[in-house]
């Protein structure tokens, strides 16, 4: 039964594609929100009740912003600049697992189950490193084909900052896959079943892979890219319109996607403590289909709490820390963040090696 | 002199490890933040509330009568003189026979404009007037405008309206201490 399997796939790669823009759209509203909050203000509460329509009217008005080209930009470059940062941020979720499996019944007997995932590729890990580090074309394109200075410099810091904090960022990864032995997604998260999470067992890790989630979404600390104090906008000066909300909404989408990718990583995904006996409860009670998809609509919502908490802790970070200084951030990348992952990985090795068979001794 | 506690002696030693990896001053920092996000906001959604200003907030004019009801403005121009952001305007007219009841002085403004776009209310046509005949209200704020057309105020909006007088509670902030400080209506404490 392919076609029911494709209908389902389709659907949920729809809704986590509408899912994706709404979260990026609200955590504009969100980010004014805890902004303001964070500065004992009230933000944004004239558009619709509490300023719930604001994102709409902001979009709005970029739409009908006046669309300006520079004379000297090279014009076709220019226009693929922002499309390329919102494709790349958008193709990211595409393999994140977002819940566990749903069933269904195709015929007396048969039981089909799909994973909720829009596809489950077995590197899942690198096609995600592989496209985000796609997105910084899109602002070193558009930084050059702006024909600005401060765009220029602006998309040059973005490129070296991106560049320097993916290695660190890979080299925390190669920690977990040490541990799990396997660079798919879904069998990453399934393998944090219940509360076993990798936090626990890679808090290093973690610290190391955040702070370059940090950098590779051009986020405070690390947004040099646009440091307006030194670069008018970075590598956006020159965007106007809804060229220049691309820009801003791929950064939001970026966002969301650190904080998936964060949470299935470090926090178990749709994982969440007695999940079992949750599952048990429900498929006694409604049955096992009924009972296994309420059950993995409810991981799905546990993991969405996780993943907006991260939002939100994007957020609270950005409104606390001042940003670096450009040497600051180098230093920190490379002599900081690269040693550091480096003896990450040494240890869980050696973890691996000696702590686990002496455990698993205890243990018998 | 020292104007708070919090003042430190900068120091050049050399950063401890626990300065260095930065992450408990961020923790620290994050800490601060998230006591913010919950401390109650302290803002005055304006439209809709309003805060009292003090007596000699700087608001809205208004052309005094006397006490028998008659202009006390004779027309000098020493206001628009004054007027850095020249605001005002004026036609000047002779009070005719009969008039004695309406104008104080023989002369009066038949026309007095003020453009309160251009208007900074810094209060200098107050004390440029020698006949004690215009006064920043404390209590009414000009609107912000939407109309080109409304914002020049003429004598029908700024003569004082006699059944409705105005007068100031108070000149300084301790005799407004011994008011209520949320009552707007003025009490009749100095007559003008
Ligand atoms: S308040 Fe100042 S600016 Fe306004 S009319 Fe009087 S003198 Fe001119
Ligand atoms: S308001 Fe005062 S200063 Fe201005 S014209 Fe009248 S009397 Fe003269």
């Amino acid at each position: 039964m392919l076609e029911a399997g494709f209908i389902i796939k389709s659907l949920i790669i729809l809704a986590l594609f509408g899912l994706t823009l709404l979260i990026a759209t609200y955590s504009t509203y969100a980010e004014r929100k805890v902004a303001a909050f964070l500065q004992d203000r009230l933000g944004p509460n004239r558009a619709g009740p509490w300023g719930l329509l604001q994102p709409i009217a902001d979009a709005g008005k970029m739409f009908f912003k006046e669309d300006f080209i520079p004379s000297q930009a090279s014009k076709w470059l220019f226009i693929a600049g922002p499309c390329l940062s919102m494709l790349t941020a958008l193709m990211a979720t595409a393999v994140v697992p977002f819940g566990d499996s749903v069933k269904y019944t195709t015929g007396p007997n048969q039981i089909l189950t799909v994973p909720v995932q829009p596809i489950d590729v077995n590197i899942g890990v690198l096609y995600i490193f592989g496209v985000v580090s796609l997105g910084v074309y899109g602002l070193m394109i558009g930084g050059w084909a702006s024909n600005n200075k401060f765009s220029l410099l602006g998309a040059i810091r973005a490129a070296s900052q991106n560049i320097s904090y993916e290695i660190p960022m890979g080299l925390s990864m190669i920690a977990i896959l040490m541990m799990t032995g396997s660079l798919s997604m879904g069998e990453i998260v399934s393998q944090q079943h219940g509360g076993n999470w990798n936090i626990f067992y890679q808090p290093l890790g973690f610290i190391i892979f955040i702070t370059c989630a940090f950098a590779e979404c051009n986020r405070t600390p690390f947004d040099l890219p646009e440091c307006e104090t030194e670069l008018i906008g970075g590598y956006h000066t020159e965007y106007s319109s809804m060229k220049l909300g691309f820009y801003l909404f791929s950064e939001y989408i970026n966002m969301f996607v650190s904080s998936a990718v964060i949470s299935n990583l470090f926090f178990g995904g749709y994982n969440y403590p007695f999940m079992d006996s949750v599952h048990q409860f429900l498929t006694n009670n409604l049955g096992a289909i009924a009972g296994h998809n309420v059950a993995t609509l409810i991981g799905t919502v546990v993991l969405f709490g996780k993943i907006f908490f991260f939002i939100f802790f994007f957020m609270w970070v950005r409104w606390t820390l001042p940003r670096f200084r450009y040497d600051q951030l180098m230093n920190l990348g490379w002599k900081g963040l690269i040693p550091l992952a480096m003896l990450n990985i040494v240890l869980t090795g050696g973890a691996i090696l000696f702590l686990k068979p002496l455990i698993t001794a205890l243990l018998k | 002199m020292q104007l708070t506690n919090r003042a430190k002696q900068v120091s050049s030693k050399e950063m401890t490890l626990a300065e260095r990896i930065y992450l408990p001053a961020i923790v620290t920092g994050l800490g601060i933040t998230i006591k913010h996000f919950f401390k109650k906001k302290v803002t005055i959604q304006y439209p809709e509330q309003k805060r009292y200003l003090g007596p000699v907030f700087r608001g809205q004019h208004v052309l005094k009568r006397d006490e028998q009801g008659r202009e006390r403005c004779t027309a000098c121009g020493l206001c628009a003189v004054a007027c850095p952001a020249e605001a005002i305007s004026m036609v000047a007219e002779e009070r005719e026979k009969g008039e004695e009841k309406l104008y104080r002085e023989e002369k009066y403004a038949a026309v007095y404009e003020i453009n309160m776009l251009r208007c900074i209310f810094c209060g200098l046509c107050e004390e440029a007037c020698p006949k004690q005949a215009i006064y920043l209200r404390h209590d009414i704020f000009v609107p912000v405008f939407t109309e080109r057309d409304n914002v020049i105020y003429g004598k029908d909006k700024l003569v004082e309206n006699m059944n409705d007088r105005y007068l100031r509670t108070a000149w300084t902030k301790e005799e407004a201490l011994h008011q209520d400080i949320n009552d707007l209506t003025p009490q009749p404490r100095i007559q003008l």
